[in-house]
């Protein structure tokens, strides 16, 4: 029990680190791409973390405990879409085409592009039967 | 059956998540989780109307197992970044990735592994579906991180779903 209190204490203060660490990310970045990648980490590393000892806790007092299972399944689901919507927010209202990349296909990244998929739209040069 | 069951997958999941958040097994439980596993994806079915096909389950699994090592591993490397290299060192940059998968789910699945091994990030991808733009926090080396993905997850991806 008293090993188990050990290990179950450092994987707590260690989740607890690394969303310190988000946090002082979000202060230490310069621009908003940078910091968007702060809260991968917290929700990653510190959360799961958390999860992981509520569960060995629940199952060392003869529990079982299926929430934090779905927890983690959740948050797998939700932040990398939280992630891409912040970013497509951010390209929308501060950035223009220009700041980034070229595709190298025919179609421009879809936040930019206004007409949709090219293989979508009316081919105009095509010749009129 | 498939015209009740139009995605049975779904239908299992639903019904272990269920399970699940009610934490106790009893019959009604099970009774409740049925009908949830059942309305559900009828009512869903109208916008959903293929179903991924995958191929390997097993490996998919496997692909679960090697993302969740990887956002270990990539979590300390980003808390090297931020704890002890400078801000004017820092090297930001956007990646172009070119994909070859064409399944709307292995892409989805693609995009959301990319984001959630942290120093990287999908932020967008090109109207027609065949490019990915990712930001990436600090890569001297853009076109390694570029073939990284492509060879790490994409490839095993390709051979999931089919």
């Amino acid at each position: 029990m008293m090993i188990l209190d050990v290990i179950l204490s450092a994987l707590l203060v260690i989740g607890g680190l690394f969303g310190l660490l988000g946090s002082f990310g979000l202060l230490k970045l310069r621009d908003t791409m940078q910091r968007l990648h702060a809260p991968t980490k917290a929700t990653t590393v510190g959360v799961g973390s958390a999860l992981v000892v509520s569960m060995l806790y629940a199952l060392a007092q003869g529990r079982v405990s299926w929430h934090e299972l779905l927890i983690t399944l959740f948050l797998l689901l939700t932040a990398p879409i939280t992630g891409n919507l912040l970013a497509k927010a951010h390209m929308h209202s501060r950035m223009r085409k220009d700041d980034l990349p070229p595709t190298g296909v025919t179609d421009d990244w879809a936040t930019f592009d206004k007409d949709g998929p090219s293989h979508l739209l009316p081919d105009l040069d095509a010749p009129k039967s | 059956m498939t015209r009740l069951y139009p995605h049975p997958w779904l239908s299992v999941l639903l019904f272990l998540t269920w399970f699940g958040l009610v934490n106790q097994l009893k019959i009604g439980t099970a009774v409740m989780a049925l009908i949830l596993a059942t309305a559900i994806p009828l009512l869903t079915a109208q916008w959903w109307p293929n179903r991924p096909r995958i191929r390997a389950p097993l490996a998919l699994a496997r692909y679960v197992l090697l993302v969740l090592w990887d956002i270990l591993v990539a979590n300390v490397q980003v808390a090297k970044i931020i704890l002890f290299l400078p801000n004017d060192q820092i090297q930001s940059r956007w990646i172009v990735v070119p994909i070859d998968l064409t399944s709307p789910e292995a892409i989805t699945l693609l995009a959301g592994t990319i984001t959630m091994t942290p120093g990287t990030l999908t932020a967008d991808m090109s109207a027609d579906g065949t490019v990915l733009l990712i930001h990436s926090l600090h890569a001297p080396d853009p076109d390694a991180i570029r073939d990284d993905i492509k060879a790490r997850y994409e490839s095993r991806l390709k051979r999931i779903f089919a």
